[in-house]
Parts: C-alpha cells; sequence; structure tokens
C-alpha cells in the first residue's frame, strides 16, 4: 500500500468524519432545542429519562429504547420481571444497571447493599417498595455454587498457526 | 480493518478530544456492521453508557460493553483480541482481558481504569493552573504547587510500575462479594514520570508525628453531590518515603490518559491501585491512620484472621491490605487456542508480587501434577511487573490447561484453588489457566 493511498483513503475518512460530526451536531442540537422549549425546568430530568426526549424531541430516536430481547430489557440489560420497572427506576437514578447484573447476592445480601448505599451513597428510604426490590434481585440475581474454580470458559475455540 | 482500528486507540491516547469526535463517526458503523439493536450513533453510544447523549463525548475509545466484548468482530484487534471489557459505565470501570497484556508495558489505551466517581470534566481540568496543596496535622506547613511548579522544583524520575486493584479476581469468590466483578484483568504496569513524592514532602517539612498519607483528587460522587469525597485513600509515610513512589503527570512518555488522573496522580506500584489517588490536588500529612471515605469499615480491608467462607466479619477485625500478593498471567496465547498435534506451543507471561519481586515461575499441563520452569526476566526496577516464557510440548491430543504459578522473592506461591475468601472479595492471587486444544 502506498503513501498515496493512505493519504486518499486519509482524506476520505477525514470527509466522512466531518460530515458525519455536522450531522450529529445537527441533530444533537435541533433535539435539545427542540426539547427546551417544551420542558424547561424538565430539561434536566430528560436525560436521565429517555421517554421524555421520545416523546418531544422529534429526535429519531427510536422506537425500540424500550425493547426487550429474550427477557432482557436491552438497554439496561435487566431480566424484564415482576418489579423491573422499579428496580431499573431506583437503582439506576445513581448508577449502572451493570453494577447490579454483574452481582450475586442473597436477599439478606442485597438488603445489606442496600443499607450500605443509604449509609454512605445517599440512597433514599425505599419504603414499601424496598420489599418488591429485594424480591425481584433475590429472585433473579440470586448467587449461584461456582465451587473454588469452575470449569474454563471458552468464547470461540481459534486455530493458532505458530512459526516453529 | 483491525489495525486500523488499533490505530484510534493510539490516536485516542494522543488527542482524547479528538477521537471521541472520530468515535462518533466510526462506533456506529461498528455497531450496526452486526446490527447491534439497530440503533443510531447517539443511542447506540447512549447504550452504552446507560445514560442518554449527556456523557458520550466521555465515552472513551476501546471501551466495549461485555455483552459485546466476545462476540464483536468489527471491535476486534489483530489476532482476534477485543477491547477492553467494561463492567460498568457509572462509574466506569473497565478490564484488559489477559491476551491485551502481552506487552512489555501496558499501553495507555489499554490500561484498566477503576473510577469510584465520575472524573472532572475533561473542559475544566487546565493542567497550566492545576495545583497541588500538601497539608495535615503533621506537615510543618501547608503549601501549594502548581504544576508547572512541581516539575521545575523537583527532580524528574520514571519507573515502571505495576499497578493492581485490589479487587482484581473478585468475580471467583464464593459466596459472591459486591462490587465491580474483576476477572483476571485489573492489573497494568506502565512508565511513569513524575517527581518523588519524598522529595516534595522533604520540601514542605513533616513533624515527628506524620504516620500516613492521604489523597483527595478532583472526582465527582456519583450523586452528584458536590461536598462528598468520592474516596481518599493513602499509605504509611514509609512506603510514601520510598523512592519509588511518585506524584506522577505521564504514562508510558505522555500525559495521563483522562480516565487514569490527567493531569496529576500518586503511583505507588505493588500496592492496591486504589491508594494512588487519581486527579490528585491535595495530599494531607496525618498523624493517624488516613480516615477518608474507603480506608475505614470492610474497604480496602481483608479480616485480620483467616474465616470461613460467608462470615460477617465486624469492621474493627478487619485490616488494611497493604502489599498485593504474588501473581501471575498467561498473556499470550489468548485461551482456546487449537494448535496441530507435534508443535511446540510457545507461552509468554507477566509475573508481579507486590513489594517483592517475583523469583521464579513454573507452568503445568497436568493440572499441576508437575511443573516445569518458565524463563523469568528481571523487573526494571523494583515493582516492575517481570515477563516470563516457555515453549510446551503436549503428549497427544486432547484438551489442555496450561497453568502458570509465579513463587515471589519470600517463597511464597499463588495458590490453584481461590485464597482465603474474604468478605469484599480481595487479593485473588489463585493461578491464571488458559485452554488448549491439541488437534
Amino acid at each position: 500500500m502506498g503513501s498515496n493511498g493512505d493519504i486518499h483513503s486519509r482524506f476520505r475518512r477525514q470527509l466522512y468524519i466531518t460530515v458525519t460530526r455536522l450531522a450529529a451536531f445537527i441533530v444533537l442540537g435541533s433535539g435539545m432545542i427542540l426539547l427546551y422549549i417544551p420542558f424547561g425546568e424538565a430539561f434536566k430530568a430528560s436525560l436521565e429519562r429517555p421517554e421524555l426526549i421520545e416523546s418531544g424531541g422529534g429526535m429519531a430516536l427510536e422506537e425500540d429504547w424500550d425493547k426487550i430481547e429474550n427477557g432482557i430489557h436491552l438497554r439496561t440489560g435487566l431480566i424484564v420481571a415482576e418489579g423491573f420497572e422499579l428496580v431499573k427506576g431506583t437503582c439506576t437514578t445513581c448508577h449502572s444497571a451493570k453494577l447490579v447484573i454483574q452481582n450475586r447476592a442473597s436477599r439478606q445480601g442485597w438488603k445489606d447493599m442496600i443499607r450500605w448505599m443509604q449509609q454512605s451513597q445517599g440512597l433514599w428510604e425505599l419504603g414499601e417498595s424496598e420489599e418488591r426490590i429485594l424480591d425481584y434481585l433475590a429472585k433473579h440475581y440470586a448467587p449461584e455454587a461456582i465451587g473454588r474454580r469452575r470449569a474454563l470458559e471458552i468464547a470461540e475455540w481459534y486455530v493458532l498457526e505458530e512459526e516453529e | 480493518m483491525a489495525s486500523r482500528k488499533i490505530g484510534i486507540h493510539r490516536l485516542y491516547a494522543q488527542d482524547p478530544l479528538q477521537a471521541d469526535e472520530q468515535l462518533w463517526g466510526r462506533k456506529p458503523q461498528a455497531l450496526s456492521r452486526r446490527g447491534f439493536l439497530r440503533r443510531s450513533a447517539l443511542v447506540a453510544m447512549a447504550t452504552v453508557l446507560g445514560a442518554p447523549i449527556v456523557f458520550a463525548e466521555h465515552f472513551p475509545a476501546g471501551l466495549i460493553p461485555a455483552a459485546l466484548a466476545h462476540s464483536s468482530e468489527a471491535f476486534a484487534l489483530p489476532g482476534k483480541a477485543p477491547g477492553l471489557i467494561v463492567l460498568n459505565d457509572r462509574p466506569i470501570n473497565a478490564e484488559t482481558p489477559p491476551h491485551l497484556l502481552d506487552d512489555p508495558l501496558t499501553p495507555a489505551d489499554l490500561f484498566f481504569v477503576r473510577n469510584n466517581g465520575l472524573p472532572p470534566q475533561q473542559s475544566t481540568i487546565d493542567p497550566s493552573t492545576w495545583t497541588l496543596t500538601i497539608d495535615g496535622e503533621a506537615a510543618r506547613q501547608s503549601k501549594t504547587y502548581t504544576l508547572t511548579e512541581l516539575k521545575a522544583q523537583f527532580r524528574h524520575h520514571t519507573y515502571q510500575l505495576t499497578l493492581e486493584c485490589g479487587g482484581n479476581g473478585r468475580k471467583e469468590f464464593n459466596p459472591p462479594a459486591k462490587g465491580n466483578q474483576w476477572s483476571m484483568g485489573a492489573i497494568g504496569c506502565a512508565a511513569w514520570t513524575g517527581v518523588r513524592l519524598a522529595d516534595v514532602l522533604q520540601d514542605v517539612g513533616m513533624t515527628s508525628k506524620a504516620l500516613y498519607i492521604g489523597y483527595y483528587g478532583k472526582d465527582q460522587h456519583l450523586s452528584g453531590d458536590t461536598s462528598k469525597v468520592v474516596i481518599s485513600r493513602g499509605v504509611p509515610i514509609a512506603k510514601a518515603l520510598d523512592e519509588h513512589s511518585l506524584i506522577a503527570w505521564a504514562m508510558n512518555g505522555a500525559p495521563l490518559p483522562w480516565l487514569n488522573g490527567y493531569p496529576l496522580r500518586l503511583v505507588f506500584g505493588g500496592w492496591p491501585a486504589s491508594t494512588s489517588g487519581k486527579w490528585l490536588q491535595r495530599i494531607s500529612v496525618r498523624d493517624q491512620v488516613h480516615d477518608g471515605p474507603k480506608m475505614g469499615g470492610q474497604s480496602y480491608r481483608v479480616p485480620c484472621r483467616p474465616v470461613a467462607p460467608g462470615t460477617k466479619v465486624k469492621d474493627e477485625d478487619m485490616c488494611i491490605i497493604e502489599s498485593m500478593p504474588v501473581k501471575s498471567l498467561l498473556t499470550y496465547p489468548q485461551s482456546g487456542a487449537m494448535i496441530k498435534e507435534g508443535r511446540r506451543l510457545s507461552i509468554r507471561g507477566k509475573a508481579w508480587a507486590g513489594e517483592l519481586a517475583a523469583a521464579a515461575v513454573d507452568y503445568s499441563i497436568d493440572f499441576g501434577m508437575t511443573w516445569k520452569p518458565c524463563q523469568l526476566l528481571p523487573a526494571a526496577n523494583r515493582l516492575a511487573w517481570q515477563s516470563f516464557s516457555a515453549k510446551v510440548d503436549f503428549p497427544q491430543k486432547g484438551y489442555y490447561e496450561v497453568w502458570a504459578r509465579a513463587r515471589d522473592s519470600q517463597g511464597s506461591s499463588q495458590p490453584m484453588l481461590l485464597p482465603g475468601w474474604n468478605p469484599k472479595g480481595y487479593l485473588n492471587n489463585a493461578c491464571h489457566r488458559i485452554a488448549i486444544k491439541v488437534v
């Protein structure tokens, strides 16, 4: 590959990037203006609550924002079941749903985490919701018995060609 | 195709803002290629971040959601290497798969990220006005240096220092421990450039009561409460005065990556990386063990005495982790390699041992019944990781696991099973292993 070709592809790339950036800027900018007018103070909240963006902005944001596939809410990765909306609304206000999904604990363990978040991380009192949240977490994110070394998981076997 | 993607990673290290913009241009392309949710770029970014576009500008190149890491060819590096695996995106926590730790020094774009809060916004960071204040009840004075003064007044030092998250390997503990479920890759070794903390502390002056230092950074609490300190940890004075303990502004010869503390951080090689404060603004010289957030309670502490798995341990029975234990990783080949019968396999890896050095690394292909030695190179300097390698022969076709086991300079070896269970899942230094099929 000669340097000419490199320059060429770099130029095309730059052009592509510039156009994409411009397009993103326009879409984003107009979306924000549209949003800002009807919602005013609610604008900040709308950033946390994409459904507002969808209804208000006219940004072509996706009918599939809350798409569910195989029982998983794709945007958050949470299991869709009784209590899902409550957990999504409560937990992802401060942190990513990934923090929930990657953890496993008993009901007591999840309760301890809630207490810890209340004591040190500014989580509010959950009131009646707490039991429902615990029901959901303890049922869908319970510990698995993995022993002290589990079998290796191979995502994909591949052929390794090595020079002698 | 693939190497161009690495190019982007490199580009990001050089000019994050521009790379971010470029990322906008290419990321949706990469995603749509595998039909990932068929979303627009903005929503794809938002999805990855777990929050809408507000944070999109901060999403760094090379970070791949865990769900995609194993399946997205579009992101693969040469040799099928995926990028960093995102465990959590608010706060950002991402680890490096072992096979991407094969470089002698971990490139900035592959260095793991463990954030407790939100990093200061990039646009608000101005190195020309950045200051570091030394204060505290055991400091003789409170003194503030600009970054420029730090660079001008003190001698510069560059050391290769290993940083590993105290919770690296947490994922394997059973019963599970809460927190980010790190697999193997919350580890890296880079060449850090800065001034010795000891030189700065000496310039400020300390009283005879100095016992500990504690850092304060500019990161923000997840709740958005600016009065809350995210994390403020530290080390005993002896470690602070170690000649390898740095106040650093550069990693591998370039400014620190934004997510790794730009423009200034502490680096304490061999200790839990949480001691090495990022976005560093203040260091307090304390006459007691530092008591900032995540110093006390159960954070970065293990039971002072061994406990049975699942035991609840009182805070007062938990002791602060200091040196990390001996450990090693096989960085080549990637797990899951199939080789032809009769072929020799080259293996490579890294070994480190906290405050100590690795004295030997052995490998086994028969689940620990027999061990053979690897060639182990000396460290570039104290507290740097060490490379090892070996040529492996397999007796016949079949499934094998190559296990690596390092021994430190005081004779402690890695366990093949998980080491002692502890409530927060720290210090898992169990042997790393990779799967090989001889076909």
